[in-house]
């Protein structure tokens, strides 16, 4: 039992936010208290039946969970080989699976008396995600975004504006979602009494990282549940495969399997033009190195001198020259493997999906399903994979039509 | 004994407060920042803070984060920062240099060769914005055993309770933001500020500087007379980033440093 509990992958992090060397709590000392406050407030309703039953409610009700896990008959037939399964958490209420965090984090903030929400956005789903739950409760929620991708994602930030958020475009540094997460923590820094900073990822100071982990994990535990319902009591899934931003929709799927070790776990970064020195991709993992960033220790996009470099995706929700903290640790422990998929390969994964399966992917979760499209033909077909569709593509229509050469007209 | 805590003494044997200022290495190039930190003693600084240019400033405001970016546009990186401080030091071995700025630089560089080369290019004291006492085996004790002061931020969030935590192991001196905020914001008023510096003092006896905000020589007098000196950057750094001459900078710093030696 000791060793057991010794061997295990899902005791982390430890006291100090750290899983292994990656992790911690790199902030100002502005924020360090308040850090410390909300761990402490964490802590308590981790623990407290009626801080889960509040979210078993709204989930439900509210989300629409459980989300379905889908036999995806005809990509398996297409493909020739695994079984492949969706975890379809593209249907919860906003498109992605955002929300589950985003509840938790609101409710927490609701505990701590906080009556201003800030939150950063790349695609937009994070961002829509927070003003709906801030509507839902009479919350002010002012969510930054970067000047370039207010651009690309301009149907979300109308729809952030209808559910009366204030969106505040940024412009500092060179206006992406890094930049958008630094202007937040500057918010928070001058706004640190009255404001609860509600991270859209499995990142930032502890104890994001692990909070967002366990809002999450909710994917993975119904997962667990339903594939036994499906396909016999104790059957596991053998492979998991979800695609890596910050990696909050991967933590959630991978969590609750990480102590099966027959079950292989498998991250899909963004590889944009091709993971190459010229960093033309936002592959963290399997083209970057540790280093410090938005409050904690973990694989970057950087040069020599330790300047953070802006990553390249098709997808702006992949678009983060960071990852998780946790996934450093796993990928450096070898219980994930991680691996990168191109904008290319992506592309012709959504356009499978649609035709296939008659199911709109967002293109973060187009990278997944290209990876799924390598694997599956080698493997027998009592191999049982499922992917996370995260998130679904009404977003990036307007992208896909760019990238497939097609006007369309967003206006009317 | 660090040239900081020389400093401090012979500021204290001649009974005047301390004046620190801060500029960003290499802005807008590096010459012209070499020219302004070698005039900046002559100007009336006590203490020179020399920012390193980051990507991602978390806690800076527009004034500083532009300036790291002309920094970085111009080719600055850590090592021509501590290339410009050893060139400093040529002609002044007793003016303190502390290096402000944030961790992942240092980290890449690796921080045992970071101290080394740090402490050759005489640099006396680190300011990293993002490194908490929670994480001070990453710098802050191996910083402290090369013989180089870690000098650490005092906030207003910063409660009685945590007060000895953020002073245990800081030396040289504290420094005392003034308000929860970015550099460059307004500034607190000298009425607010000095409790706070007594309530820190009563924890220490290091000598507790203050800073954000402060644009004008007034309230640098203001603020230095209920604290031990005054600390000046976003107001300085918006004359560079005006494109003022060397000259015209070094006499609006004078008279930042008049009004701190005058309380
Ligand atoms: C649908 C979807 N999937 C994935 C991501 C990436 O985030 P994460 O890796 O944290 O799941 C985003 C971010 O915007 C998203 O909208």
């Amino acid at each position: 039992m000791a060793q057991d509990l010794f061997n295990s992958f899902m005791t982390g992090p430890d006291e100090n936010g750290r899983f292994g060397e990656f992790g911690g709590r790199f902030v100002s000392e502005t924020l360090m208290p308040l850090i410390l406050s909300l761990e402490a407030e964490y802590e308590k309703a981790k623990t407290d039946d009626s801080f889960w039953a509040e979210m078993d409610d709204l989930w439900k009700h509210y989300v629409g969970r459980p989300s379905p896990l889908y036999f995806a008959e005809r990509l398996t037939e297409r493909f020739g080989g695994a079984k492949i399964y969706l975890k379809r958490d593209e249907l919860n209420h906003t498109g992605a699976h955002k929300i589950n965090n985003v509840l938790g984090q609101i409710l927490l903030a609701r505990r701590m008396g906080k009556t201003r929400i800030i939150a950063e956005t790349g695609a937009g789903q994070h961002g829509v995600a927070t003003a709906t739950v801030c509507a839902r409760f009479g919350l002010k929620c002012v969510v930054y975004m970067g000047a370039h991708d207010v651009e690309r994602q301009a149907p979300n930030v109308f729809r952030m504006r209808l559910l009366g958020a204030e969106v505040v475009p940024v412009t500092s540094g060179r206006g992406t979602l890094k930049d958008a997460m630094n202007d937040a923590l500057r918010d928070w820094v001058t706004n640190v009494r009255d404001t609860f900073y509600c991270i859209g990822t499995v990142a930032g100071p502890h104890p994001y990282p692990a909070m967002v982990r366990d809002f999450q994990s909710i994917i993975g535990k119904e997962v667990r549940e339903q594939l036994q319902e499906q396909e016999g009591e104790g059957r596991l899934p053998d492979t998991l495969i979800a695609a890596i931003g910050g990696g909050s929709n991967a933590m959630g799927l991978f969590f609750p399997f990480l102590d099966d070790k027959s079950v292989r776990i498998i991250g899909v970064e963004a590889g944009g033009k091709g993971v190459n020195d010229k960093f033309e991709h936002c592959a963290s993992l399997t083209g970057g190195r540790p280093g410090v960033l938005h409050g904690n220790k973990t694989y970057l996009l950087q040069d020599d001198d330790g300047q953070i470099l802006e990553g390249f995706s098709i997808s702006a929700g992949l678009d983060y020259p960071g990852i998780g903290p946790e996934h450093s640790w796993l990928h450096d422990t070898k219980r994930a493997e991680y691996v990168s998929i191109t904008d290319k390969e992506a592309l012709a994964a959504f356009q499978l999906c649609c035709e296939a399966e008659g199911i709109i992917p967002a293109l973060e979760p187009s990278h997944a399903l290209a990876y799924v499209a390598k694997i599956a033909p080698e493997l027998p077909s009592d191999h049982i994979i499922v992917m996370n569709m995260c998130g679904r593509g009404d977003k990036d229509i307007f992208t896909v039509a760019k990238h497939l050469g097609v006007e369309i007209n967003s206006g009317a | 004994m660090t040239r900081i805590d020389d400093k401090f003494a012979a500021l204290k044997a001649d009974g005047k407060k301390a004046f620190v200022s801060y500029i960003m290495a290499g802005d807008p190039d590096y010459e012209t920042s070499l020219e302004i930190v070698k005039g900046l003693p002559g100007a009336g600084v006590d203490i020179i803070e020399l920012g390193v240019p980051f990507t991602d400033p978390m806690a800076d405001g527009p004034t500083i984060q532009l300036a790291g970016q002309r920094s970085l546009a111009a080719g600055m990186t850590l090592q021509k920062t501590l290339d410009l401080a050893t060139e400093f030091r040529k002609g002044d071995d007793i003016t303190p240099i502390v290096l402000m700025g944030y961790y992942n630089p240092i980290f890449s560089r690796g921080v045992d060769n970071f101290l080394n080369d740090a402490k050759a290019a005489g640099i006396d004291g680190l300011i990293v914005v993002d490194l908490p006492p929670e994480e001070d085996s990453e710098l802050c004790i191996p910083a402290q055993k090369a013989g180089l002061n870690f000098i650490r931020l005092a906030t207003p969030t910063t409660d009685d309770a945590r007060l000895p935590k953020v002073l245990t192991n800081t030396s040289g001196f504290v420094y005392y933001v003034s308000i929860t905020g970015i550099t460059g914001a307004a500034s607190a008023e000298a009425g607010d500020v000095g409790p706070e510096v007594a309530r820190i003092k009563s924890h220490t006896d290091l000598p507790v500087i203050v800073g954000f905000g402060i644009k004008t020589p007034e309230r640098s007098e203001a603020i230095a007379k209920v604290a031990d000196g005054s600390v000046v950057g976003s107001a300085i750094v918006d004359l560079i980033a005006a494109g003022k001459s060397t000259d015209e900078v070094l006499a609006f710093v004078r008279g930042l440093a008049e009004g701190a030696h005058r309380a």
